[in-house]
């Protein structure tokens, strides 16, 4: 019976397939590709809470895009680029530890983004869907941004990379080998706000640190150079879009959380040999 | 900054009068230095000294509130950095560490990583190898760019003493190979005594400078460093029980001006 029914489905499924389910693999794997490395330099720079920051500023963006009727997708990535430098400012001045920096502007924004959105009168916002991703809404058009910031990302990444790496590990040391430390951070937040304003439509910008965070950490047990972390992070970024994608189908449970289990998963799953490694 | 005169014929580093400052809070002041080419100059002075800041304003990481930094034209710095905190998430190896220096020449990291004496290490953990490892393969990257000049900062801090030894011969054996002028700080006095040409001793304002010998006589000196000066002169004089000339004169000048600098920084710090 169950196989029965599973045909069934498959075949009653198979027009949909082509819309909404291919798009959303796409855009997810579009996603992972570059959250993947990207999210390898959020961990070795200790930024996952800085990314977090960002990613909550987003709905702001999305306001700011609703308001002078743009792209939702610019609205966020300029008003994300805006926080970025304004945290990395702040940070330099040395007045409030860092952390407290970060809890009062990712709150703050998120805070001001829902008052904004609030006052969109006539404007239907879907609020989960910004909040949580929507990826099964996916258009044509979301998955061109999508691809567009991922070619732009990788091929930024493919041409700094020594210089990031260089930055990330010794500002100073960098600095003095002639390294525009300065340009190469701006760099970094560039990448970070347009990264954070893509995978934004995958889980939604309350879960879009996770997508930097949790593929980049769990491949860390299995790589012995930055190349192979970031590489490796992007498939497992990808594992995770196409394992919580099924079990959102199978499971009927909402798809962008479910992306972020599966990731959660796999990173348990990486522990497991290193753990036991170490108890032997 | 001023660039009317040029910098004194042989030295890769002129530092006069350099003041540093950090919102109105003195780091550095009146700090005269020369490095040559083929000499060891080591910075010494007590913690919070502004061994540090004075570095990075040589090395132009941070802006001379007044005074000097001069670089001789085409001047290739080798930069040993204080303490390296790595990320244990970040996986890398000492040569790919190394490999980060901007030097195109990846011939020549095999070459660095063997004259440091690394080269057995060279590919397991950057986060696996002792303290020494750590240190020399900071010295190889500086080394990579076949620097004129090195900058090193407490390049023996988290060695263990045998090994604090070691890598005082090594940059001395280095210096000797290459002929490059290095500029160190540090705070273990006797190994510095005993390898260096010549001894900056400054507490935020320059307290005395010279030869090793006539800078461990100077009375600011024994006033900073008390018993363990006296412990490491010992130590000088008997690695050099030969005798060198009298040139007390030219620190007797730099006491003096330090008198007046003293004053000066007192004011700031404390008035």
């Amino acid at each position: 019976m169950a196989t029965i029914t599973g045909i069934t489905l498959t075949i009653t499924t198979a027009t949909l397939m082509d819309d909404f389910l291919v798009r959303a693999l796409a855009a997810g794997l579009g996603v992972a590709a570059v959250t993947g490395p990207l999210g390898a330099f959020v961990v070795w720079r200790r930024m996952a809470f800085f990314g977090d920051a960002l990613a909550h500023s987003g709905l702001l963006g999305i306001a700011l895009g609703l308001l002078l009727h743009i792209d939702p997708f610019i609205g966020v990535a300029v008003v994300v680029l805006a926080v970025a430098i304004v945290l990395v400012l702040l940070r330099r001045r040395r007045e409030l530890a860092a952390d407290t920096i970060l809890g009062i502007l990712s709150h703050g924004t998120l805070a001001l983004g829902l008052v904004a959105v609030s006052f969109m009168d006539g404007v239907r916002v879907d609020l989960m869907g910004f909040l949580f991703g929507d990826i099964l809404a996916v258009s044509t058009s979301d998955l061109l941004w999508i691809y567009g910031v991922g070619i732009f990302v990788l091929a930024s990444l493919l041409v700094w990379w020594q210089p990031l790496l260089a930055v990330t590990v010794h500002e100073d040391l960098a600095a003095v080998e002639g390294v525009p430390v300065a340009r190469v951070e701006l760099l970094f937040m560039l990448l970070m706000a347009v990264v954070v304003a893509a995978a934004m439509k995958v889980v939604g910008i309350v879960l879009v640190a996770a997508m930097l965070v949790i593929p980049a950490a769990a491949a860390r047990h299995w790589s012995k150079s930055a190349e192979q972390m970031a590489i490796l992070a992007a498939v497992f970024g990808a594992v995770a879009v196409c394992g919580g994608l099924s079990g959102s189908w199978m499971l009927d449970t909402p798809a962008g959380p479910s992306i972020v289990v599966a990731a959660l998963v796999l990173f348990g799953l990486s522990a497991v040999p290193p753990l036991l490694k170490a108890s032997r | 900054m001023n660039q009317n005169r040029k910098i004194e014929p042989g030295a890769l580093v002129e530092v006069s009068g350099l003041e540093v400052r950090a919102k109105n809070r003195v780091l550095v002041t009146g700090i005269d230095l020369t490095v040559a080419a083929g000499e060891i100059v080591s910075v010494i002075g007590p913690n919070g000294a502004g061994k540090t800041t004075l570095i990075r304003a040589v090395l132009g990481l941070i802006p001379a509130t007044s005074g000097r930094v001069r670089i001789r034209p085409g001047t290739r710095i080798g930069y040993v950095p204080q303490r390296l905190t790595l990320n244990p998430n970040l996986p890398l190896s000492p040569r790919r560490f190394v490999g980060l220096s901007g030097a195109k020449m990846k011939g020549r990291r095999q070459a660095v990583l063997d004259e440091v004496g690394i080269g057995h290490v060279a590919d397991s953990s950057i986060h696996d190898i002792s303290g020494g490892e750590l240190q020399r393969t900071l010295l190889a990257r500086a080394l990579l760019s076949d620097p004129d000049l090195l900058v090193l900062d407490e390049p023996a801090q988290a060695v263990d003493i045998t090994g604090q030894t070691e890598l005082y011969a090594l940059i001395e054996k280095i210096r000797d190979e290459r002929g490059c002028g290095v500029l160190m700080v540090s705070h273990d006095l006797h190994l510095v005594m005993s390898a260096t040409d010549k001894v900056v001793c400054i507490n935020g304002h320059l307290c005395c400078a010279g030869r090793p010998d006539a800078v461990s006589q100077h009375p600011e000196y024994v006033a900073l460093f008390g018993a363990e000066a006296a412990r490491a002169l010992a130590l000088y004089q008997h690695h050099h029980d030969h005798t060198h000339d009298v040139d007390g004169h030219v620190h007797n000048e730099h006491g003096h001006d330090h008198g007046h600098h003293a004053h000066n920084h007192d004011g700031h710090t404390h008035g």
